[in-house]
């Protein structure tokens, strides 16, 4: 590879330091490249493979676009890909011992499943209304179980001494119940402990949920992570063998560097360099130090997104894209 | 709570540069907007080759607005950004059409397995 090939497409670790960290590839930067925007060689180069995909998780690579367009899809999966959350808290009656305001704030924390797509922004100092709002009431009480003896265990000696997410009822607003069915709209989970009370303590409580973005507030954020990293490449420069192969594959995360035996030698191959987590760990030792390049190639972005359960993964990298769009579109008609 | 449409307000400004009337160097504010679409939004401006310069700048944490920047070599500074929001709008088009394709084709797959 020619150095500003190199310098282009990749990034380099050194013992100190990242080098060609930023994208060079703008017209007039290089003599002998033509850089202006082309759609049909991205439409080329680019291309998505998927990894892994399940209800929660999804791992993907996106390859052949830069990471300002890539780093915005990730933003946005964080920021500003819509979900509907508690937001406000009606309290008729808390006798528990946590205070109004902390329950209140582990409230908005719950996740609940219901499709953000489905409903509009409330409008400030508007009433709720059942295009914007879900409603779900909390209401419980704490009593001694009479049938228990000879036990400290609380789950025996209580009942409904735990407050968990199962106890949300969902309570339909004016013409809600012909588009949801019962079991629609719910918590994601319903064992999160809101919680605990003691005989004769009670929480009554309506809460009210609206759409909203995680620029506002986390509790909006769709995803419990969204990243990327680069795919990593090791070049060995010269023939690893013995001892020093073993020293080389101790240097990275296993299955990166696998020993081969030739002729009763012991000899280094990079095996899978993806699975690197790109420590630098082999630049301390000053006899492999010289014998590895280490890079990462700059347009190869191994996205992973993990989904709070609101919405499948897949479909919030497809939202995001298209609030971009939406971003652009605004702006272009202005 | 804020919305992120508040539609009767501008969301895109020009800066009044003191009565200059040099139509090829402009600085527009987009108003609500952050390192999301600003930073996309300058790559895709300054791999057009009429550019000669495109940056920008969030003025204070605390203000949710962008100061984007144009100089080019001749062409209208508007057409420029106009430009640059278009191929933006493209490569989304194009990027959604490839990942819904993938997730098919990895959905389909997924099936078979289970099958065979």
């Amino acid at each position: 590879m020619n150095i500003s090939e190199d310098t282009r497409t990749r990034v380099t670790l050194n013992e100190h330091g990242v080098d060609n960290v930023h994208s060079t590839d703008f017209p007039g930067e290089y003599p002998d490249f033509d850089d202006a925007w082309d759609f049909k060689k991205f439409k080329k180069n680019f291309r998505i493979d998927m990894i892994k995909m399940n209800d929660d998780e999804l791992e993907f690579d996106m390859v052949g676009i830069d990471a300002a367009i890539a780093n915005a899809f990730r933003r946005i999966l964080l920021a500003e890909v819509p979900t509907m959350a508690i937001e406000k808290v009606h309290i008729y009656n808390n006798t528990s011992i946590i205070q109004d305001e902390v329950l209140a704030h582990r409230l908005g924390l719950i996740p609940i499943k219901a499709d953000p797509r489905l409903f509009e922004y409330k409008s400030e100092g508007e009433d709720f209304s059942p295009e914007d709002t879900i409603i779900f009431q909390l209401k419980v009480k704490c009593t001694k179980n009479s049938q228990a003896k000879d036990t400290t265990d609380p789950d025996e000696m209580y009942k409904d001494h735990k407050v968990t997410t199962k106890h949300l009822k969902w309570i339909p607003m004016k013409g809600q119940d012909t588009i949801f069915k019962e079991g629609d709209l719910r918590p994601v989970n319903d064992d999160i402990l809101i919680a605990k009370l003691r005989p004769g303590q009670e929480i009554d409580i309506r809460v009210f949920c609206n759409k909203g973005i995680g620029k506002d507030h986390a509790k909006f954020s769709p995803v419990a992570t969204a990243s990327y990293r680069l795919l990593p490449e090791i070049y060995l420069k010269s023939p690893v063998t013995g001892a020093l192969a073993e020293k080389l594959q101790s240097c990275f995360s296993p299955g990166v560097i696998v020993i081969d035996t030739e002729n009763g030698n012991k000899v280094a191959r990079v095996a899978n360099a993806r699975k690197d987590t790109c420590s630098r760990e082999v630049f301390r030792h000053d006899n492999l130090k010289d014998l590895v390049e280490l890079k990462k190639v700059r347009d190869h972005f191994i996205f992973s997104v993990e989904s709070t359960g609101i919405l499948p993964p897949d479909i919030l990298v497809e939202e995001a894209i298209k609030v971009l769009m939406k971003k652009c579109q605004d702006f272009i008609l202005n | 709570m804020e919305t992120n449409e508040q539609s009767n307000k501008k969301r895109l400004e020009v800066v009044d540069s003191a009565g200059s009337l040099d139509e090829t160097c402009k600085t527009f504010v987009f108003h609500n907007e952050d390192h999301t679409l600003g930073n996309s939004l300058r790559y895709m401006v300054m791999k057009n080759p009429e550019v000669q310069f495109c940056g920008y700048s969030v003025p204070h944490p605390s203000e949710s607005k962008i100061n984007f920047r144009i100089q080019t070599h001749g062409e209208l500074g508007t057409d420029v950004l106009k430009k640059g929001l278009k191929d933006l709008n493209s490569v989304c088009e194009h990027v959604l059409a490839t990942f819904q394709a993938s997730v098919q084709d990895f959905k389909r797959r997924d099936v078979e397995m289970a099958d065979g």
